[in-house]
């Protein structure tokens, strides 16, 4: 089989889509939560714990849609948890996202076994899909649904962050929060906001892998895709198409891997499987000087100093 | 992402143990048993059982105490490696990574050089590990240093990489052909840290761990590198000011701290596995390194409890909790992850404990003094920057 | 007149300082009342409480004759209370109208209407005089222009008493008349303005009426017109103050800093120095005056090896400082006051034994083949706590609990014990009580007796008029004049540091 036929190009970008699929979900998710100064490492733990409750919950109540509502709702639940801590206890972000990127790891296992009753893997459940007579139906059964949600979410997130007040106080925060403060806008609140979001977004972004792509959950499934789609929001300039375009890249990486055989690639599968995260390393590196972050990312913010 | 970060992780953190700074770890620890005890509840087990269980199969008798403390030399060496990456600055979360291909390294010393007598071997051993691991931190280290990329994600991605490259290596070329498991070849005898007590697997190993812990502090307080580390990690500008090449220093740190968490896979497998086994993924001891080191407020005594407890968990999980009380191991990841949870909010307990919060406020002084002056008053103990002043 | 603002019995306390006490303060209808007194007296703190940031211990407010409650910016701004701050509160990557319609952003359909916003600026742009770029990101205008823009803020949302803190510290001469023709311009459209500073010159030139604040008290309160510079100055401090430093005559050596057309970029890349050029010679005191951003920070970074320069020289006794990293440069004799003590000066958590040795911790007798002697640095470092009267508990005290002053102090003893043969001071007594800055000049001018050379640059003229021997102007990254320190007046060196020039030009570079 030829590498360029065109059946091999469309599985390539089939598979690239869905890779990339759950990477732009927590990206935006992120994008919201850096923008408005939160860094949030977390991304990953969010993502797992999303993708596990997507599962328990579509098992459970035979509805996979429930279960995506109700990774989303842990997902903010978990934000919360990380907005509080680094927000009103003034935590360092980055212990913060890493504590609970490591309680994600353990809680998942605990509550799998606890509910499944089998360790490592829970049984496989009905993937989330879309009604049948929406147009390009066979097309959107190959990416998921999710897809289709994702390119809504883009643009939606775009429209916010850059068109309407409420995207520009969050923006504002994120740069310089004290002028904020100044002007009567409630620091706190807004960040609260970015993080509770970004929950929302990569609890989604859970729920496409689990629901959407791979149908059962796994321990650590998630595989530092959280990570990655922190990468791609630095790499996409924090902006919302930047990250998609970003996401799209490490999907295609991502693909490779998958489709290696199938196309024809001769490379041991460990240096395909290593291949996103060089790729994530290397288009960090490339971006060094042109990609600045919001100014007071990271910071966590006083009131009454100056 | 920046170094401003890292000063937050400060606040709390000065080189002598003060009142202070025991209370929040042990405050940490209490809550997060707490919250294990919720779990335990909520699997319908007895918590008092478990606990029972717990202390016993760690510090129940001599025996079970030093095997407690066989599994608390690894974490000795992340918790170090965590803690002096943070002096600098720096956010090394590639122990994973790292401890992976000190291991390998070790294993190959330790198989691949006959002949050698066991004074030589056994350091060789150990080097390699830390030279592997170092290595490895290396390139992070050097992102950071020349490009300022933040660490964080390099060294994540690294741990996946290795995860990856290491087991490609083991599979492919480095495999014990003798043997159907998938492993190097056993070590050769004079490459093995020496069991020191029979019926245990208490080795030497321990006190190299004591050894490197007392090397660490020395370094980082009676050094010249130690003092240009801390400066970089505390004020960089500042650093930089005074003489101090910061990049120079950051790839020192991190080079430190990877050899650190390679010298702990090194250490394992020189003690207790004998060869190096390729496994389905991360031993963990990389990420409890982190909690290890935040327990311990970056202080090497402080790593050497914090790694006592976090090993004692670890072993307790498996061997006490689950084995005679039923509950399952992951409950102690829950615990763990929570522990790290309460130290980072230590405003929470700064909140619920009136006398830390007086005691805070007190060496706070005013907030604004109109500019950055503030003459005539003590400056406040948790000056920000980004923000005021632009 | 009818009072506008009235601030009855306010006071504020922090842990460990009493900011304000029990301080009365009104502003009538249409009038410029100043707000003077020393860095640290506690006239920002009270704005602060009036603008909603703070929450006063005890006192009332009124607004138009009835109290008051001013919970948080929000309720001020409603009054129609607007602030000014001494650091701009601009977001630098948003435009112009963005910062300007932050928080009460025009809306049509939930989204933005900036087109809406930016004729609204415009409207108020024409009304007030204050000329500004809509579009514009506040990044890259100049220094006056977001000044402006600050103002602007303010009477968008329709304030009717404005407060400027500091407004002139960043200001060329030129901009401060201009600031002062708007400040008249918003009383003649019916607004009245609070403004706070600690430049009696600027009191008496521009206020209708001054309230002197001293450790947070108010000392008094009166009309410009019945008040002195000496008087005024008496009160700010508390004692009769000498404005100049006694020194003897300058015993001028050969030259020992030669800078020959040096450029260099900033941060942002853009051109910071542009040929500059000057000397120093031994047993001097030259003095660079400028404003804030024409290329000191630039000049003095380069000649510290902390930036890079993209031309010309730099010769320290015949031999060339640039592209010497930090520590080289100390090895050659030079000693550097840094402008921003806690940011570059000193590691806030080291203790101050361990600040004390920065720069010279790898040499002995500090360090002995790689190892700190500890008994050697805590010697040392009591030495220096004693001569220089630092008030501070220990040497294992973090730097952090100092005073601004000991901060200060703790920096300039570092510098001066290593007496290098040319010391650097930028801003040296910025932010400090008067007692500070007097010991920190005598120390200067003690050196300067012995034989060194210093280069001292400072925003504040009165301290480059008294200490220089010879006194340089930049402007843009030049030397664009040079004077004998007698020689020197206020109106000149103003007229220099805003570009202008008079018919003479002292020793120009060229």
């Amino acid at each position: 089989m030829s590498i360029f036929s065109l059946t091999v190009i469309a599985s390539l970008l089939i598979s690239s889509i869905r890779s990339a699929t759950p990477l732009v979900l927590a990206a935006l998710g992120g994008i919201f939560s850096e923008r408005s100064g939160v860094v949030n490492i977390a991304l990953e733990g969010i993502m797992l714990i999303g993708a596990f409750t997507a599962v328990m919950i579509s098992y459970s109540s035979g509805s996979a849609w429930l279960g995506v509502l109700a990774a989303m709702a842990a997902g903010v639940a978990i934000a919360w948890l990380h907005g509080v801590v680094s927000i009103k206890y003034r935590a360092d972000q980055v212990v913060s996202g890493t504590a609970i990127n490591i309680l994600a790891v353990g809680l998942t296992e605990f509550l799998l076994a606890k509910f499944f009753g089998q360790a490592g893997q829970t049984p496989n459940v009905t993937p989330a899909t879309l009604p049948t007579w929406l147009p390009l139906h066979g097309f959107t059964q190959q990416v998921t649904a999710f897809a289709w949600i994702a390119a809504v979410l883009v643009v939606l997130t775009h429209v916010v962050l850059f068109h309407t007040p409420l995207g520009l106080r969050i923006r504002a925060v994120g740069e310089h929060p004290r002028a904020a403060d100044t002007v009567g806008i409630n620091v706190f609140h807004m960040r609260y906001l970015g993080v509770l979001l970004s929950g929302a977004l990569a609890g989604l972004g859970g729920a496409a892998l689990s629901v959407g792509l791979l149908n059962s959950f796994t321990d650590n499934m998630t595989a530092g895709r959280g990570f990655i789609a922190l990468a791609a929001v630095i790499f996409g300039k924090w902006s919302p198409f930047g990250a998609l375009a970003a996401s799209l890249l490490f999907g295609f990486a991502d693909a490779l891997q998958t489709q290696a055989q199938i196309i024809g690639l001769k490379v041991p599968s460990e240096f395909l499987l290593m291949s996103p995260y060089i790729l994530t390393m290397l288009a960090l590196a490339g971006v060094v000087g042109r990609s600045t972050p919001p100014a007071a990312s990271g910071t966590p913010y006083e009131k009454g100093e100056r | 992402m920046s170094d401003r970060k890292a000063k937050r992780l400060f606040t709390g953190s000065i080189p002598l143990p003060t009142f202070e700074g025991f209370l929040v770890p042990i405050l940490a620890v209490v809550a997060a048993l707490l919250v294990g005890v919720l779990f335990i509840l909520w699997v319908g087990k007895d918590p008092i059982l478990a606990y029972k269980a717990l202390w016993r199969v760690t510090f129940g008798s001599t025996r079970n105490t030093l095997e407690t403390l066989v599994d608390t030399v690894p974490l000795i060496f992340t918790g170090l490696s965590v803690a002096l990456a943070f002096r600098c600055g720096l956010f090394n979360i590639g122990g994973e990574g790292q401890y992976l291909v000190g291991s390998l390294a070790a294993a190959v010393a330790g198989y691949a050089l006959p002949g050698l007598p066991a004074v030589v071997h056994i350091p060789l051993v150990l080097l390699a590990g830390f030279a592997a691991g170092g290595l490895w931190a290396a390139l992070p280290g050097w992102l950071k240093a020349r490009f300022g990329i933040h660490e964080v994600i390099n060294t994540i991605m690294m741990n996946y990489i290795s995860l990856y490259f290491v087991h490609w290596l083991v599979i492919a070329h480095l495999k014990d052909p003798t043997n159907l498991s998938q492993r190097t070849p056993k070590i050769l005898e004079s490459a093995v840290l020496p069991n020191l007590l029979q019926n245990t697997r208490f080795h030497l190993g321990f006190f190299v761990a004591l050894l490197v812990a007392l090397g660490v502090y020395f370094l980082l307080w009676r050094t010249i590198a130690g003092y240009e580390i801390r400066a970089v990690g505390l004020a960089p500008a500042a650093a930089e000011y005074g003489g101090i090449s910061v990049a120079r220093n950051i790839i020192l740190a991190m080079v430190l701290s990877g050899g650190l968490a390679g010298l702990a896979g090194a250490v394992q497998v020189a003690g207790i596995s004998l060869a190096y086994y390729d496994g389905a993924g991360f031993v963990g001891y990389g990420f409890n390194g982190i909690a290890v080191a935040l327990l311990g407020r970056n202080h090497p005594a402080g790593v050497l409890v914090g790694a006592l407890l976090f090993g004692a968990l670890g072993r307790g999980g498996v061997r006490g909790m689950q084995a005679i009380a039923d509950v399952p191991k992951s409950m102690i990841g829950v615990v763990q992850a929570a522990i790290i949870f309460f130290i980072a909010a230590e405003g929470l307990f700064r909140v619920l404990v009136p006398h830390l919060r007086q005691r805070r406020q007190a060496s706070r002084g005013p907030g604004p003094a109109g500019g950055t002056g503030g003459e005539g008053a003590p400056h406040s103990g948790t000056a920000t920057e980004g923000g005021a002043g632009r | 007149m009818a009072k506008v603002l009235e601030m009855v019995g306010i006071t504020k306390v922090f842990p460990g300082v009493i900011a304000n006490e029990d301080v009365h303060f009104d502003v009538e209808q249409g009038e410029i009342h100043a707000l003077l007194g020393e860095n640290g007296a506690g006239k920002t703190t009270l704005m602060n409480v009036l603008y909603g940031l703070y929450a006063p211990d005890g006192g009332e407010l009124r607004w138009q004759g009835k109290p008051v409650h001013i919970g948080n910016p929000n309720v001020a701004i409603r009054l129609g209370i607007g602030m000014v701050h001494q650091h701009f509160m601009l977001v630098p990557p948003m435009t112009v109208a963005e910062n300007i319609v932050l928080g009460a952003e025009p809306s049509k359909g939930g989204l933005l209407d900036m087109a809406a916003a930016k004729k609204r600026v415009r409207e108020l742009s024409e009304q007030f005089g204050l000329k500004v770029d809509p579009e514009a990101k506040i990044q890259n205008i100049s220094v006056g222009m977001q000044q402006r823009v600050e103002i602007l803020k303010a009477l968008y949302r329709g304030a009717g008493l404005l407060i400027l803190d500091e407004p002139t510290a960043v200001l060329t001469p030129q901009e401060v008349t201009e600031l002062i023709a708007i400040m008249r311009r918003l009383v003649e459209e019916g607004r009245s303005v609070i403004f706070i500073t600690h430049k009696l010159k600027e009191v008496l030139r521009i206020a209708d009426r001054v309230t002197v604040i001293r450790r947070g008290r108010v000392i008094d309160t009166l009309y410009t017109k019945d008040a002195t510079e000496d008087g005024l100055a008496e009160k700010m401090v508390g004692r009769k103050v000498s404005l100049r430093v006694e020194k003897d005559e300058a015993r001028v050596g050969d030259v020992i800093l030669r800078v020959r057309d040096l450029t260099a970029a900033n941060n942002r890349h853009l051109p910071a120095l542009r040929g500059c050029s000057l000397e120093v010679r031994r047993g001097e005191i030259y003095g660079l005056a400028g404003v804030d951003g024409n290329g000191q920070s630039e000049l003095i970074e380069v000649l510290t090896g902390l930036r890079p320069a993209t031309g010309g020289e730099a010769m320290m006794n015949g031999k060339s400082l640039l592209g010497l990293n930090p520590r080289a440069i100390f090895a050659r004799g030079v000693g550097h006051i840094p402008e921003d003590r806690q940011r570059r000066g000193l590691v806030l958590n080291f203790t101050v034994g361990e600040n004390l040795i920065l720069g010279s911790h790898h040499r002995q007798p500090f360090s002995v083949r790689g190892l700190l002697q500890g008994g050697a640095i805590d010697r040392r470092a009591e030495d220096m706590i004693q001569r220089y009267d630092i008030r501070t508990p220990g040497t294992k005290t973090l730097a952090r609990s100092l005073s601004g002053g000991n901060q200060q102090k703790v920096i300039a003893a570092r510098e001066m014990e290593r007496d290098p043969d040319l010391l650097i001071a930028a801003q040296p007594t910025r932010g400090l009580d008067v007692g500070a800055i007097e010991f920190l000049h005598r120390r200067l001018v003690e050196a300067r007796d012995r034989g060194k050379a210093v280069l001292l640059i400072s925003l504040e003229l009165d301290e480059i008029l008294s200490l220089s021997d010879r006194i340089g102007v930049i402007y843009e990254g030049r030397v664009v004049a040079e004077v004998p320190g007698h020689e020197a007046t206020e109106e000149q060196l103003g007229l220099w540091m805003s570009g202008g020039s008079t018919g003479r030009r002292g020793e120009a570079q060229g």
